[in-house]
């Protein structure tokens, strides 16, 4: 996902005289003949993420539309306040994109997790949460956040499924169950470990790569009484959206994702995905224990 | 401080209009001399062009105590005069942090700390990357805002990016907990630096455009300390 990045932002930088990329040196060698291109609009600012964030709300109070690159925790985690106030409070938008998300940085431990950004993000007012499954996903994504002035976040992964799934605001229905079957609503990545966990429960299985706005006409078209959440960052991001648009429906949810606790040990994403039970023996022990 | 203004400043009566932030008064005042020479001598923006994409752009930081930045606001036509009356009202404009999207002429909505010196640094970038390069840009942040560390990382990389388009000026009425040993000046390493009596316009005027533009500049503005 961060090559297919790397080139549908330097193509933008090419066609589109508004985009500008700002880093804070990662990724920067990937960015090198943007750079030599459009010195004035490809910004390296060093390993200064609250700067990031500050100089992409000025570059937006100028009319141009930055796309803000680096490590999940770095870009969300550690540049919160300059996220609500240079870029919300000055009602001005811009395209924050982040690698490392959740449990990516599998072998380096914690100080480079971020499970919280997306509940971080929730915080806020505004903002559109992309969570692309495939790399094939990602251009439409940024493409279509060029063409607004919006606050957007793309959440990049190592992870993803084997096949792209088309890129859509809604809710899609990737198997559908029996009449009245239970929902597992997967987000981005987690369609594939959703539907290995589930191949045989009878349930219906959804997706999207876009949770924020959450696409609630279809939840509740989609809802019965029980419905599943499974989604790549903390466990229970969704829970507080899902219980308000289904609030007058008879419903009973389970929420799956990251675990709050620390898994203080390394190794492989498969490795952190089995501690945090995402992958599908975890998932399917937890939603037929939901189920009954 | 013993140099007076020596010219006319009709915003420090209307300051005297606004009431009801008595903790940052004394921050409002020590901002007022400055923030009229930028506004009667130095930015090129009128309330008929707030809009125009090539305006020199003003960011109080220091959000902190803007009554004067209001008078100032008001006394060339930005906002009427009327508003100054009902500062923090449910119902005014004028709050005890200023709100971009509340206020006509103003860039950044501040009061954290910190964050205006970003902000800046990326409106500069942002108007140099369009081609406006006759275009400054101009940040006022107080010596004690100058601890947040979010604003040391702005002051590195303005320097490594050039940025002859950007003007930070200190108001220095020495209220940083534990001093800025050395000068302030010298925290910004690389730029253009100039320190003048807050007070003196002339002085305030020159040191705001006498910079080469090779690199960015600061300008500490020296008043009385605070609570004096």
């Amino acid at each position: 996902m961060r090559e297919t990045f790397v080139a549908t932002t330097t193509a933008l930088l090419d066609e589109d005289p508004r985009t500008a990329l700002v880093l804070a040196d990662i990724s920067v060698d990937a960015f090198a003949p943007a750079l030599r291109r459009h010195p004035d609009r490809v910004l390296n600012v060093g390993i200064r993420e609250q700067l990031m964030a500050g100089v992409a709300g000025g570059l937006a109070l100028t009319g141009l539309r930055p796309y803000v690159h680096s490590y999940a925790p770095f870009l969300v985690d550690r540049a919160y306040e300059q996220i609500k106030l240079d870029l919300g409070h000055q009602d001005v938008g811009a395209v924050l994109v982040s690698i490392g998300a959740s449990y990516d940085a599998s072998d380096v431990g914690y100080t480079h997790h971020s499970p919280g950004d997306v509940a971080l993000l929730d915080t806020l007012e505004g903002w559109t949460v992309h969570v692309p499954g495939h790399r094939d996903e990602v251009p439409a994504l940024l493409r279509a956040a060029a063409r607004v002035d919006d606050r957007v976040y793309v959440r990049l992964s190592t992870q993803e499924n084997r096949a792209p799934r088309p890129v859509s605001p809604r809710l899609q229905v990737v198997r559908r169950g029996p009449a009245g079957a239970p929902l597992v609503l997967a987000v981005g990545p987690m369609l594939d470990p959703v539907l290995a966990a589930t191949a045989d429960l009878g349930v219906t299985v959804a997706y999207t790569s876009t949770p924020r706005p959450l696409d609630t006409a279809g939840l509740r078209a989609l809802a019965t009484a029980e419905i599943v959440v499974v989604e790549p960052y903390l466990a229970g991001t969704t829970s507080r959206m899902a219980a308000a648009a289904l609030a007058d429906l008879p419903h009973r949810e389970l929420h799956l994702g990251v675990r709050r606790a620390e898994t203080r040990h390394y190794g492989s994403v498969a490795d952190q995905a089995r501690s945090h039970g995402l992958d599908p023996a975890g998932l399917r022990a937890s939603i037929t224990a939901f189920l009954g | 401080m013993t140099v007076i203004a020596e010219r006319g400043n009709p915003a420090r009566q209307l300051v005297t209009r606004l009431a009801g932030d008595e903790k940052h008064a004394p921050s409002a005042y020590s901002t007022l001399e400055v923030l009229w020479v930028l506004y009667d001598r130095v930015l090129r923006v009128t309330p008929a062009t707030v809009d125009e994409p090539d305006r020199d752009r003003f960011l109080l930081s220091k959000g902190h105590g803007p009554a004067a930045y209001y008078a100032v606001l008001a006394a060339t036509g930005f906002i009427p005069e009327s508003w100054l009356d009902d500062l923090g009202g449910r119902n005014s404009r004028l709050g005890l942090h200023p709100d971009r999207t509340l206020i006509p002429g103003v860039e950044i909505g501040s009061g954290s700390l910190g964050h205006g010196l970003g902000l800046a640094v990326g409106t500069a970038l942002g108007l140099r990357a369009q081609g406006f390069l006759d275009s400054h840009t101009y940040v006022l942040l107080g010596d004690a805002e100058l601890d947040e560390g979010a604003n040391h990382e702005a002051i590195a990389y303005a320097y490594a990016a050039r940025l002859g388009g950007l003007t930070a000026i200190v108001i220095d009425n020495q209220s940083a907990t534990h001093g800025w040993p050395g000068g302030i000046a010298g925290r910004f390493v690389g730029w253009s630096a100039s320190v003048v009596d807050g007070y003196d316009h002339d002085a305030i005027a020159h040191a705001l455009t006498s910079h080469d533009g090779s690199r960015p500049h600061v300008v500490v503005a020296t008043v009385a300390p605070k609570g004096r």
